[in-house]
């Protein structure tokens, strides 16, 4: 059987490029998906630690994360969809009207 | 039945008050009226119930629910009819009704609203007075004390568009207040020292007791009521409100500054008879006061120039032989010259105010002057009221007063007594000085109306500023009927009201005072403990020894002699020839000022008290500790908060790519606390010995 740390040192790994992507990718559509990997990130960490207790409490919350990130991965596009047609920009630095 | 007393009039006041405006005048005037003389009514049944009742418990009381419990104290609001309230409650609202009637006519010019608003607060004023001479109990009490402080405040500055008057209505509710802080303190103190507060259980409890030789705690107990009464009956040193009182319309001067209101304080003292004459010291006090206030303000009377103010310090000068009785223990003699100088008193301010309403405003006798064939009414009625308070043998003033002579002289306060008789001298030559100026001689005629219009300071002239004067062609019409009516039989009141004391030496029963007695002693304490208190009835009792009778029958003498001596005075000086009198002022020139000035207590309050606090309360308080302290602290708040948001803000700068690095940031702080600075933390803790809580 594969030990726990491996999987958690996947999940870790793939947090790490998740979380850059958020923050260095200059596409509001690649930042999305590199939120989705995050999420899969912990969707991973939640299955392994599941597994290892030996329930499947993991996996209903994976199932949870799931639904909500099509949710969110569908609101976002169309956000992102709404943003281009406006700006004909998808630079997430250029969107900053929103402030004091 | 009892309750009904207070009831009516404030009944009286809720309709003028809340439906007043839209009222017309003769309604609103005329449901006060009723209410008084209701009240009257329902007073006089009640009186006449306890006439009747068995003497051993000669009192009618009625406890309505209980008001304050906490601990030991229990107090409840009830109402007591006792000899001494019987006869405060038929003054005031017997005189009270024929004032009510009085007003009617005399504040006729008034818009409908204002003649409302005065009426509701003469009737609100009745109904507390009769709250203070009902209560069975300090609080009772305190609670009419101050109800009818404050519609003596309204009522003063009743013209309140006129600067003089809100001031003086201030003035006199400042002043009061000094004196009422001391009457709260007095009430706790006996709180604290006998118990309770109700007026017999303080008797009763006190009565045995030794009076009090040192000034231990009950005599600082009267002596703090005795500064309330100060206040509220205006004696030095807390004197000088009443006169500026007179900025109210007349027959609120007649009701609340002459007869009612005023005579509280010595009310209070009688009510509380059993408790001061356990304090003989502050009865001393109480009567050096009282002589001392009556000389003083008898002087002032005799130089003063404006009618009304001559009455005021006339009032001052008479409460202070009232309290002067109540000082050397004739309490009944002091109940009884109250009650005689209710009417006469009431008489004379209404006689001033018909004056003041037949010249259109003008108050200064300086412009007055043979008003005698104009004014027959108010001449002959105002003629009755002088001579009932200069003490002419026959007519009421002169039995009071000379009951308080004569015990004052019997129970060895020579000195006080000379006081009195002087005092005595001063009433009568300033009371037919006031006579033989408005009345007598000649009138300085500038055309009536320009008389009005020149004296623009001048304090009815807010009412009659039309001046009656001018509509009749310079003829002036005497007091109309509603006027005349409550003068005529205030008139008789003077003549008569006197025979109810008759003392023993003029073969008379003194009924009065055999009436007032029970209301003086503790009613159901030992009969060995209060001699102070049954002095009276022993001096006047059966055994009226004949040296008594002679002594009191010489006093008499001397007091009708000097009553007769001032009037003769008045008259050399003021009604033949006024240069003597104006000579003699010249000559007397700093003496003079001085009485015109009222000895510069105003002057010297205004230098040492008023300005000093002003002074204090504009730098101090308001600049420096208001200002700078408080708003100092409120606006101190707001600057730091705007400031820390000024740069705060700049966080805000709408990249979300900063908001993710911040949410970052913090899970890296929070999660990283635990295996980073969570073992430092506790490795420190270990060094200094903190103890940490897990």
């Amino acid at each position: 059987m594969i030990p726990l740390g491996n999987y958690l040192l996947v999940s870790a790994v793939l947090f790490g490029i998740g979380t850059a992507g958020v923050f260095m990718r200059r596409n509001l559509i690649t930042v999305l998906l590199s939120i989705e990997i995050m999420l899969n990130a912990v969707n991973l960490t939640f299955v392994a630690f599941g597994r290892q207790i030996g329930t499947v409490d993991g996996q209903i919350i994976v199932a949870f994360v799931m639904t909500v990130a099509a949710a969110e991965a569908a609101v976002g596009l169309a956000l992102v969809v709404a943003l281009f047609r406006h700006r004909e920009s998808l630079n997430p630095d250029g969107f900053t009207s929103l402030r004091w | 039945m009892l309750s009904l007393i207070p009831l009516l009039p404030f009944a009286g006041f809720l309709v003028n008050a809340t439906l007043g405006r839209r009222l017309p005048k003769g309604v609103s005037g005329g449901v006060a009226s009723l209410a008084m003389l209701a009240s009257f009514a329902v007073a006089a049944a009640a009186v006449r119930r306890l006439a009747g009742l068995d003497p051993g418990a000669f009192a009618i009381s009625e406890t309505f629910y209980s008001w304050i419990a906490s601990g030991d104290i229990a107090i409840d609001l009830a109402f007591r009819l006792d000899t001494l309230s019987a006869v405060m409650v038929l003054v005031i609202t017997g005189i009270g009704s024929l004032i009510h009637v009085y007003s009617i006519a005399y504040m006729h010019e008034e818009p409908d609203a204002a003649f409302a608003r005065y009426f509701s607060y003469l009737n609100l004023f009745a109904a507390f007075m009769l709250v203070l001479v009902l209560g069975s109990s300090f609080p009772v009490m305190f609670v009419g004390w101050e109800g009818v402080g404050l519609c003596s405040y309204l009522l003063i500055g009743f013209w309140f568009t006129k600067k003089s008057a809100s001031d003086a209505g201030r003035k006199a509710f400042v002043v009061n207040r000094v004196g009422d802080y001391a009457f709260v303190l007095g009430m706790l103190l006996l709180l604290a020292h006998v118990g309770t507060l109700d007026f017999q259980a303080v008797a009763r409890a006190v009565a045995p007791q030794a009076p009090e030789t040192g000034f231990g705690a009950l005599s600082i107990v009267t002596l703090l009521l005795f500064i309330g009464a100060t206040g509220k009956s205006a004696q030095i040193p807390l004197h000088t409100w009443l006169p500026d009182a007179m900025e109210g319309p007349t027959p609120v001067s007649a009701l609340i500054h002459a007869t009612t209101m005023v005579t509280a304080g010595v009310y209070m003292i009688g009510r509380n008879a059993v408790l001061f004459s356990h304090t003989p010291d502050v009865l001393v006090i109480v009567a050096v006061v009282g002589a001392a206030t009556a000389l003083f303000a008898g002087t002032i009377g005799l130089v003063q120039t404006d009618i009304k103010r001559v009455l005021a310090y006339s009032t001052v000068s008479q409460l202070g032989y009232m309290f002067l009785a109540m000082g050397v223990g004739a309490f009944g003699a002091g109940i009884f010259h109250l009650y005689t100088h209710a009417f006469f008193k009431a008489l004379l301010f209404l006689g001033s105010g018909a004056v003041i309403h037949a010249l259109g405003g003008e108050q200064d006798i300086r412009r007055m002057g043979g008003l005698r064939r104009e004014l027959p009414i108010t001449y002959w009625t105002f003629v009755v009221g002088a001579l009932a308070i200069a003490g002419v043998p026959g007519l009421a003033g002169f039995f009071s007063k000379d009951a308080i002579l004569f015990e004052t002289f019997a129970r060895g306060h020579v000195v006080l007594w000379i006081v009195g008789a002087l005092t005595s001298l001063l009433t009568a030559a300033y009371m037919f000085r006031l006579v033989f100026l408005t009345f007598h001689g000649t009138r300085l005629r500038q055309g009536s109306g320009e008389a009005a219009s020149a004296a623009p300071r001048d304090v009815d002239a807010h009412a009659h500023g039309g001046g009656h004067a001018r509509d009749h062609g310079g003829h002036l019409h005497d007091a109309p009927p509603a006027m005349a009516l409550a003068l005529l039989l205030l008139a008789l009141g003077s003549v008569a009201a006197g025979y109810v004391g008759v003392p023993h030496a003029l073969g008379g029963g003194n009924r009065l005072h055999s009436w007032l007695e029970p209301a003086f002693t503790a009613s159901t304490a030992t009969v060995a403990d209060h001699e102070t208190a049954d002095d009276a009835a022993d001096d006047h009792g059966g055994g009226h020894g004949a040296d008594a009778t002679r002594l009191e029958l010489n006093l008499m003498g001397v007091s009708s002699a000097l009553a007769l001596f001032g009037i003769g005075m008045a008259a050399w000086f003021w009604l033949g020839r006024r240069d003597r009198a104006a000579a003699i002022a010249e000559r007397a020139g700093p003496v003079y000022r001085l009485l015109l000035n009222k000895y510069y207590v105003d002057q010297i309050y205004d230098a040492a008290i008023v300005r000093p606090l002003v002074a204090l309360s504009q730098v101090g308080l308001w600049r420096g500790l208001d200002v700078r302290l408080i708003d100092g602290a409120v606006n101190g708040v707001g600057t730091t908060v705007s400031a820390a948001a000024t740069t705060l803000r700049r966080i805000q700068s709408g990249s979300v790519r900063t908001y993710a690095g911040f949410v970052l940031a913090g899970v890296i702080l929070v999660l990283g606390y635990y295996p980073v600075i969570e073992p430092i933390v506790r490795s420190m803790a270990s060094v200094f010995a903190w103890p940490m809580g897990r």
